[in-house]
């Protein structure tokens, strides 16, 4: 997104609160569920003025970030191992297929057996739940780059460690990025998702308390958080890519 | 000129040597009984129709494949020198290293002190014309300076004996012409033994002192033609010479037959 398009990206979302604002004002969206947007505003800067807010996103925020490096730095170490080896991936491929589509929310349960319900449940299942996408994408990063990269390392004199880190590191590491934006929309998805189902503090909890306390203006607010949480984050991913790869053409 | 190693060009001698790839019914033959061999200092080029194998040769003299059988002898290591270094067609350079880097890459695997490869990369890049852009990515180049930066890390590594496959296939004619120009000052100054692949009659009689003619899959050196063109090679009196034209037509009868079935295979 650059230059004359740039206000089209600003434009649709604040369209999209004005519309809501005029239907929830003049009563076609019943206010009760779809307060306007200016209220939930006013609600956010309360909650964040009295602390509550600040606890609920450092929580979250602190359960995403451990979680994401536990299941990402594993994920991707093994990705390039069985981008490299032929029998690495004949062994584990049809496992990781297998695992990859289980919806892990849809564990949660036995994971909190193990584990308990306190922290260590809930960096798991985001550490789980992005681990095989990861993976399979690194893999991918590996399997698709052209034989000429790996023809040149060996030609001159590459052995398995330098062609590690001169061919199979920096060629999949276009494909590690998309799998890591993918992972960090994941992550948030399941941390609000756990915390629905067992917490007592962080993103999710508030929404499911607000929502049966019937708050709707907070749970609004936890929804809008959690909304821009994921832009942040997509925002931070880019910077790290380009940081990561000052080579590719912009 | 690099000091460090005394210069030595080395022949390339090929005895029987065939390649055979499993394939879904029983096997491929792309290589059957290759025999040949380039004197020191010599500029030999292989042609041949597409898939007969030329590249699959220039992989096993670059020790990238084993042979299926026969033997190739190119002469021992040297401290501080590859024996041979391979320039590919089409991808050549590694997208994520700088043109530096790039150049560096062989002598990073060769015990050579960050400095003496840093000195040597440079001198070769400053021999391709390419000493302003060390720090550009590759991207940033056309493909006939990209094709440049990788002939300077072959340059670099100081090899004994220099195998070409189809470097120039993917530029345009006039770059063609003014790469080969580039690589006959290069050769003339340090004598290689190279060996270059190419499907171009004229890129052939152009540059080597000799031509070899494969067959089509399996390829056999099917016959070799001597150029005995003076030296240097400019284009206009290469193209004026009335040798150049029986050169030509010579090179055309033996392979007209082989491209022809390698059509019908």
């Amino acid at each position: 997104m650059s230059g004359r398009y740039r206000w089209l990206a600003v434009a649709s979302p604040l369209g999209l609160l004005l519309v809501w604002e005029i239907l929830s004002r003049t009563g076609v969206a019943d206010p009760r569920f779809f307060p306007p947007p200016s209220t939930i505003i006013r609600t956010l800067a309360t909650m964040v003025r009295n602390g509550e807010l600040p606890i609920h996103i450092g929580v979250s925020v602190r359960r995403i970030l451990i979680g994401f490096v536990l299941g990402s730095v594993p994920a991707v170490l093994l990705g390039l191992a069985m981008g490299l080896a032929r029998p690495l991936r004949a062994l584990l491929m049809p496992i990781a297929a297998a695992i990859y589509p289980i919806p892990k929310i849809a564990i949660y349960p036995l994971i909190i057996f193990y584990l308990g319900i306190g922290e260590a449940s809930k960096v798991a299942i985001v550490a789980l739940s992005i681990f095989f996408l990861v993976l399979l994408n690194t893999m991918a990063g590996v399997l698709g780059l052209d034989r000429a990269y790996f023809n040149i390392a060996k030609a001159y004199g590459a052995g398995p460690r330098s062609i590690f880190t001169t061919v199979a590191v920096p060629g999949a590491m276009p494909q590690i990025f998309t799998g890591l934006k993918l992972a960090m929309g994941f992550a948030l998805i399941v941390i609000v998702g756990a915390e629905l189902l067992g917490s007592d503090a962080g993103i999710g909890f508030l929404i499911w308390r607000s929502y049966q306390i019937f708050a709707i203006e907070a749970m609004y607010v936890g929804l809008l958080v959690t909304a821009i949480l994921g832009w942040l984050a997509t925002i931070a991913l880019d910077w790290l890519e380009r940081l990561a790869m000052p080579w590719r053409p912009t | 000129m690099i000091a460090t190693a005394p210069p030595r060009v080395a022949p390339i001698t090929v005895r029987g040597v065939g390649k055979v790839y499993p394939a879904r019914r029983g096997s491929f033959v792309a290589l059957h009984d290759v025999s040949f061999s380039v004197a020191p200092g010599e500029f030999c080029a292989i042609i041949g129709p597409s898939g007969c194998g030329k590249t699959t040769l220039l992989h096993i003299l670059a020790g990238l494949i084993p042979a299926s059988s026969g033997t190739v002898e190119i002469p021992p290591r040297v401290p501080g020198r590859l024996t041979s270094a391979l320039i590919f067609q089409g991808i050549s350079t590694l997208p994520w290293l700088t043109v530096q880097q790039n150049a560096e890459y062989g002598l990073r695997h060769m015990r050579v002190s960050p400095a003496e490869r840093r000195r040597r990369a440079v001198e070769q890049l400053r021999r391709v014309g390419l000493d302003g852009f060390v720090d550009a990515s590759p991207h940033q180049l056309s493909e006939g300076m990209r094709q440049r930066v990788s002939i300077a890390r072959a340059l670099a590594t100081d090899p004994e004996v220099l195998l070409m496959d189809e470097p120039f296939a993917n530029l345009d004619e006039q770059n063609r012409l003014l790469l080969q120009d580039e690589l006959l000052r290069l050769w003339q100054e340090n004598r290689q033994t190279v060996l270059f692949v190419t499907h171009s009659l004229d890129e052939a009689i152009r540059l080597s002192d000799r031509v070899l003619v494969m067959t089509s899959a399996p390829g056999r050196i099917k016959s070799e033609v001597p150029v005995r063109l003076s030296r240097p090679r400019e284009f206009s009196s290469v193209r004026q010479d009335p040798e150049y034209g029986a050169l030509s037509a010579q090179l055309w009868e033996a392979l007209r037959d082989e491209v022809l079935r390698a059509r019908h295979t």
